[in-house]
């Protein structure tokens, strides 16, 4: 197998949806598109219960093919990097299962194959996962709770950079900010390969009560078809597109 | 990152499904991220260690690199492998699990409490001997901390290699305390450098057990905490060499370091220096004393003189 590239959607909120479409279902629709959608919940370092409505974290993660977690901003940095590499890991997964049950027949997994052939099997998906180029678009909720957290969010970002520019595959990052008035969401950072120095990035805040969580995720979706770099979406529905043909 | 469903019991017992080999569990020996590690009595009466978990992939991962490092040319470095099963917990659920060597010991931080400050030294040096052999293998440690080394008979040994990587390759698992790319010193690529960061943190852990964070400006942080202890003063140029970047193996590290430690064993200005200030102190007391003396009896001439 050769090296791919893998596309992700990063969502960082930290409240409910409560304008526009179902953000489960366009994140079910991005994983249709071969985009996968991770989302991380971020709490006040003070708060001591989950705010209610961050259940939906879980679920658009879920639709999406991604994985989720909910963290208070001290340990966002960390997570943020996790999570971006455990999707990429559990995509692969997915990609080689599949390939698998082709060879060996339905319902076979990587769990199920005995030891010595899992010992291999996990080794050539580390290899992908090590070598693979990564696509990121970070979609960061802006709205009024959000504001004393953004300082946190950016030092995550820059770490998760730093993590991700460590492997031997080569990133690509994007920045978007919502809610934004006029085109429900607001290109900050264009594709980079490096989230060096973002200062200013949330400068300019966004105010109003409502989250539009559905509508951001389909505009990020666009922007992700948008990038000249992309080889168009309708027959790219693999999540792993295979590249150097 | 998903939570164990099922808890063992000591006296349970428990079999690989491919191997068929049986474990009965007698203790838990801790926690850890992607699963839980018992002490375990096999068949033949053998205590080893079980780590049995939910994530199959990343056991599989750790397993590999248990193999190929519980012994790397003839030094003993991690563990020694012993076995790798699926244990069927019930009719729907099966855990992966592996099974190593048990090492008896103390962690390192209980290890060196109420010890004098020269096992810092020697701790250290014993770790870069291991971290030599792991990078001239190819390897770097990757996730080194306090809390995955062990005291066994005082020499230090590493009780977890599940985020050994191959250097130039991405470090896959970390603990920001230890972690260089946390403290702004450098990236997150596997290079034998990145673990000789992680030995100073475990350095400076020893002196300031309680971990600190890294504020608003990490790298002022690590340099007044560093100037903050005296225990560590004379490794303070050796550590703030590392972070700069002047060694590039742990051979040349531990070479540095052997060379304080050895110095510092016959050294002695700095007690000399101590006894001379004693004597001083001495003597003015003695000076006192005697001008004491000398105005009572000046005092009572004086007052006889008066009579």
């Amino acid at each position: 197998m050769k090296a791919g590239r893998l596309k992700q959607i990063l969502l960082l909120t930290d409240g409910c949806s409560n304008h526009g479409e179902d953000p489960i279902a366009v994140a079910a629709l991005a994983r249709n598109q071969g985009v996968t959608v991770n989302v991380i919940g971020v709490l006040d370092d003070r708060q001591n219960e989950k705010p209610q409505g961050l259940e939906e974290v879980e679920s658009i993660a879920e639709a999406g093919g991604g994985v989720s977690q909910i963290v208070y901003q001290k340990s966002l940095s960390q997570t943020v990097q996790m999570v971006t590499r455990q999707a990429m890991t559990q995509t692969i997964q997915g990609v080689v299962n599949k390939e698998l049950q082709e060879i060996l027949g339905e319902g076979k997994s990587i769990e199920e194959l005995p030891p010595a052939t899992r010992s291999e099997v996990v080794e050539v998906v580390e290899d992908l996962g090590e070598a693979c180029e990564l696509e990121v678009l970070v979609l960061v909720d802006t709205s009024a709770s959000m504001h004393h957290k953004l300082p946190t969010v950016k030092e995550a970002l820059y770490d998760l950079s730093l993590s991700l520019n460590a492997r031997t595959g080569s990133n690509q990052f994007s920045i978007y900010t919502f809610p934004d008035v006029k085109n429900t969401i607001r290109r900050v950072i264009k594709w980079t390969p490096e989230l060096g120095e973002i200062n200013g990035v949330f400068s300019k805040l966004s105010s109003g009560g409502y989250t539009p969580t559905g509508p951001a995720l389909k505009e990020a979706l666009y922007a992700f078809t948008e990038k000249p770099l992309f080889r168009g979406i309708q027959d790219g529905e693999d999540p792993y597109e295979e590249t150097g043909f | 990152m998903k939570k164990q469903d099922f808890k063992l019991f000591p006296g349970t017992y428990l079999q690989g499904k491919w191997n068929g080999h049986k474990y009965k569990v007698i203790q838990k020996l801790g926690a850890g991220a992607c699963g839980t590690v018992y002490l375990c009595q096999t068949f033949q009466g053998e205590k080893v260690a079980l780590k049995v978990g939910n994530d199959s992939s990343r056991m599989m991962l750790e397993v590999n690199m248990l193999k190929k490092f519980s012994k790397v040319q003839g030094v003993k470095l991690g563990p020694a492998f012993v076995d790798v099963d699926d244990w069927k917990a019930t009719s729907l659920k099966v855990f992966p699990f592996y099974v190593m060597e048990y090492i008896e010991g103390v962690p390192l931080s209980n290890f060196l409490r109420g010890k004098g400050k020269e096992w810092i030294g020697i701790c250290t040096i014993q770790l870069l001997t291991d971290l030599e052999h792991l990078h001239k293998a190819g390897f770097v440690f990757g996730d080194l901390k306090t809390d995955n080394l062990l005291m066994s008979n005082s020499q230090v040994r590493w009780i977890d290699v599940g985020g050994v990587t191959a250097i130039g390759r991405a470090i896959k698992e970390y603990t920001e305390f230890y972690d260089r790319g946390y403290w702004g010193f450098g990236s997150r690529k596997a290079e034998p450098s990145y673990d000789l960061f992680a030995v100073t943190m475990i350095m400076l852990e020893m002196v300031h057990p309680n971990k600190f964070e890294k504020g608003a400006h990490p790298r002022r942080t690590l340099a007044a905490k560093l100037a903050s202890s005296n225990d560590l003063k004379p490794y303070h140029s050796l550590i703030a060499g590392v972070w700069k970047g002047k060694f590039q193996s742990a051979s040349e590290m531990k070479q540095a370091l052997s060379y304080i430690v050895m110095k510092r064993a016959k050294g002695t200005p700095v007690s000399r220096k101590q006894m001379k200030a004693q004597k001083h102190s001495s003597e003015w007391g003695e000076l006192l004393a005697l001008s004491a003396v000398a105005g009572v009896f000046w005092g009572f001439s004086i007052f006889s003189f008066w009579i």
